[in-house]
Parts: structure tokens; sequence; C-alpha cells
């Protein structure tokens, strides 16, 4: 589980996010979603450490993160996978290297049970028979599998995904946050992602925190999403006719006004 | 950012270099991959420019030295000592802080910008002690190597010019290789090696390593690098000049 508490950070005394807390709760897909420039991304710095929060606090099982130093904080970051919004794949390694690479700098493992763990990874994020590819060579939705793979190598605690769909033609979305859904399950990971894609918000969120210009606008389910009241959030996620259809749609869904294919076929009549 | 912001800058960054190492033998294997690449890499480019400094240097010496009481021997001492004092660590390491420098910005610029440097922050690994310095220890042995061999090749590529051009004869030349000669020289030599080593290094990481934005700050970032380690080497070797040398 991970808590943040009242984080604040600002740069060049600009407030760029303030006074946010969430709970995010393992085994679960936790989802930052919001605007561009709302301090999603920062937030996700922040909880990761690549940014030191003003004040306020990011515990991970209850140990304060941002009150660490050197050793102990080089400890929870061994817990922690991260899947970059460019994939960040090393250029100069192959998949195999890349995969291997957290494998060889934190165990010391012979190479044979490191390529069978990193064959076992690729195997999970259905990529067998790339290991000798270079990230050049691969499609944006391989790279963010190896990338993913390259997370959950060393089993981590915690899962962090920028954007994971960013870039990505929607049917190649879908496998991906099928993929994270069923990795965060399998494994009871505490999975935090940041996104615009509102089919990843609709199908994997089990938490979803709207930020609206750095503050907490709104917190909720994928279910309690539909319904909420709030103007900017409602304008955010159904933005176009198409969005706003579907949203009725699910409404009605949930009401049980559409109980089978043969109701929904009479209503669309 | 003022001059000072940088400078600090540049010193917390050296400062955060050395720290204990998660692994040591992947740190061993990326600094032999950086002697390679800085120093195999560059031999290529540091032989012909030696050996042609050398040529250079000895035809011009001929053509100054018009005066028949002067030995043609005298040629031979100049080349010597103008390659060792002066062409091969200082010209040598011009040349290297566009090769080596450029490139050691860029790579740290592209792993910067696409995030890498971020995904090794977040493994937990100490980027600062796995990026920055292998390069600098591999430059600090490989740079002095490279300017000994130029002057050991700008040596020979002033006697293979003057023996071919009829100047001065083989046995002349290597007579006055001998006189009055001053080890003294190559001492002082590979102390302006190391200095610019460090800088050819260091400096290129500084920009590289904190490069912000896209491609085109990942090329201004590298000129820039070379620009400043260019101005930085004329400057020590200045200084180290007047330091150093007795006159």
């Amino acid at each position: 589980m991970i808590e943040v508490k009242n984080i604040q950070k600002s740069f060049d005394s600009k407030i760029i996010i303030q006074d946010v807390s969430a709970v995010m709760k393992a085994g679960q897909c936790n989802l930052i979603i919001g605007a561009s420039g709302s301090g999603k991304t920062v937030l996700m710095k922040c909880m990761v450490g690549l940014f030191d929060p003003d004040h306020g606090s990011i515990l991970y099982g209850g140990h304060d993160f941002t009150a660490m130093e050197g050793r102990d904080k080089t400890e929870i970051r061994k817990e922690i996978g991260m899947l970059f919004q460019g994939s960040a794949l090393f250029d100069s390694l192959n998949v195999e290297q890349n995969i291997m690479f957290p494998l060889s700098m934190f165990t010391d493992w012979t190479y044979k049970k490191k390529l069978d763990r990193v064959n076992e990874v690729l195997n999970r994020v259905n990529l067998p028979d790339v290991n000798r590819k270079f990230p050049a060579e691969l499609s944006g939705g391989m790279k963010k599998r190896v990338a993913l793979a390259r997370a959950i190598v060393l089993n981590p605690k915690y899962l962090f995904c920028d954007e994971p769909n960013s870039g990505l033609d929607p049917q190649t979305s879908l496998v991906i946050d099928k993929l994270i859904k069923e990795i965060t399950v399998e494994y009871n990971i505490t999975t935090v992602i940041n996104t615009h894609d509102m089919n990843s918000v609709m199908e994997i969120g089990n938490y979803i925190l709207y930020m609206y210009k750095g503050n907490k606008e709104w917190e909720g389910t994928n279910q309690e999403i539909i319904f909420s009241k709030n103007q900017r959030l409602n304008d955010f996620i159904f933005a176009s006719e198409f969005l706003q259809d579907a949203k009725d749609m699910r409404m009605l869904e949930q009401k049980g006004k559409i109980a089978d294919d043969r109701n929904m076929d009479e209503l669309l009549k | 950012m003022s001059f000072f912001t940088h400078f600090g800058k540049y010193l917390l960054m050296l400062k955060g270099m050395f720290s204990r190492p998660e692994n040591a033998r992947l740190y061993w294997k990326e600094f032999m991959h950086q002697c390679v690449e800085i120093g195999v890499g560059s031999l290529g480019i540091v032989s012909i420019i030696s050996v042609f400094m050398g040529a250079v240097s000895a035809v011009q010496t001929a053509y100054q030295l018009v005066s028949p009481l002067i030995s043609k021997s005298t040629i031979a001492q100049i080349v010597r000592d103008t390659v060792i004092l002066e062409f091969a660590p200082t010209l040598v390491c011009i040349v290297l802080a566009g090769v080596v420098g450029s490139k050691i910005a860029s790579e740290l610029g592209n792993m910067r910008v696409s995030e890498q440097i971020d995904a090794l922050e977040i493994m937990g690994i100490k980027t600062k002690t796995y990026l920055i310095l292998p390069k600098v220890v591999a430059a600090l042995i490989m740079i002095p190597l490279l300017v000994v061999i130029a002057m050991a090749l700008g040596i020979w590529g002033g006697r293979l010019a003057g023996v071919a051009s009829g100047i001065i004869d083989g046995y002349t030349y290597d007579r006055g290789l001998k006189e009055f000669f001053d080890p003294y020289t190559i001492k002082f030599a590979l102390t302006k090696s190391y200095v610019f080593a460090f800088i050819i290094s260091s400096v290129p990481a500084f920009y590289g390593y904190f490069v912000k934005g896209g491609a085109l700050e990942i090329g201004r970032a590298s000129t820039k690098a070379v620009v400043v380690s260019c101005i930085l080497i004329l400057l020590f070797d200045y200084i180290l000049s007047a330091l150093l040398l007795p006159t």
C-alpha cells in the first residue's frame, strides 16, 4: 500500500501540486488522471523519488519514503518497477540484456538462472523470441511490453506506469491494460498508472484520482465515476459526444435497464 | 543560471560520483567499455593527427632555420620538444574534446531526455557513479596513453617528412633527438594530459547529464560541452606552463 499525505511541490515558487493525499492499495490499479499540466506526472515523480516534495510524505508499507536517506531509500527503490511513457529501454542493450540488467545489478544469480527469469517474464508479456532484438527494431507496443517485463523482473511490490498507452493503437492499448491488470492481481502489486486513456479508466481503474490544476478534485472507483456529479470531472472524462453516449449507456446498464443482449438490440432499434 | 550556480552544480556532480557501487563487476564492465570507447575509439584520429603535426613541424622548422651555423640536428630537437611539450598533449586533447567530449555529452543527454537515467535512478542505481565515474576514470587512464602514443608518432612523423623531403638524414635526426633531452618535459606533458583528460570527461558529462528538453537541446549541450572544454584546456595549458615550467 502507498499513502500520499499532503504532498506539495513547486518549481521556482510556482506551486504545481498542492496538498494532495491518497491511499493506493495493493492488488489494485490506482489511476491518476487529469488534463495536461494538472500535475499528475509531478505527483508520480514525487512518489518514486525523482522529485523531492516541498512538504508532505509518501509512505510505502507504512515507511516514510520522503524522510529516508541513502541505503534505506535504495532498498525501497529496489521494490519499485516503472514503465515509462517512452519505454526508456537502454539503446545499446538488446531485449535480453535490458531485462537482465536489474538482475545483474542486484542479484548474484548465475547466467542460466537470470536467463530463465528473463524468458519467464518475456513469456508473461507475450513476447517470446525477441531476446536478441535491439529496442530500435521493436514496435511501440513491443517496447512497452519489454519495458513492462523489465519493470517486473525483480518482482516489485510497487509498479508505476507513466501513460502506458500513449502512442499506441486502441487494440495494443487494450493488450497493455489487460497485461498490467493481470500482473497487478497475480503478484498483488500496488500499481499506480498515470493516464489520459478513458478506456483504461473505465476498464482497469479500481481507484481513480482526478487532478485539477494541481489539486485533488475527485477520487473514487470506475463504478462511481459514471454517476459523479463533479462538473470538472465530467467535462474532462466525457469530453466528446461519443463518450457522453457511452456514459449514458453504461449508466443504463448499471441501473439494470439493459438486462441482456436482446434488450440492448431492442433499445438500439 | 549564473557561473557560480553552474560551478556549484558541477562540484556537486563530482561529489556525487564517489559512492559505493551496487555491483562492482558491472561497474568494472562499464569501465572497460569506456576504456575501449575512449582509447581504442580515438586511436585512429590521434595517430593521423600526430604523424602530420610532426611532419609539418619538421618541414616548417627547417624552413625557418636558414643559418648555416645551426646544426641540422637542431630540427630534430625542436620537433621533439614542440611535440612533447605542446602538440601531443594540447592539440591532441583539443581534438579529443571534440571526439570524446561530444560523444559523452550526447550519450548522457540522450539518456536523460529518453528517461533512461530516470529508469536507472528508480532501479536504485546511483547514476552519477554508474554513468560518469567510469568515463572519467577511463579518460584519466586512456588519454595520457594516447598522448604518449601521439608523442612517439609525432616525432616519427617529423623524421619521415624530414628524410622524405631531403631536409635531414635519418642518422642526424636520431642524433638530434638525444641531444639536450630533458626528461622533465615528459613529466610536464603527462601532468597536462591528466588535467586535460579530467576536463574532457567531466565537463561534457556535466552538460549531458543535466540537459533538459529534446534533440535540439542535446545538440546544443554537446556543442557547449566541446567549446567550454576547449577553452578550459587552453586556459589550463597556460596556467600549468606558467606554474610548472622553470623560466
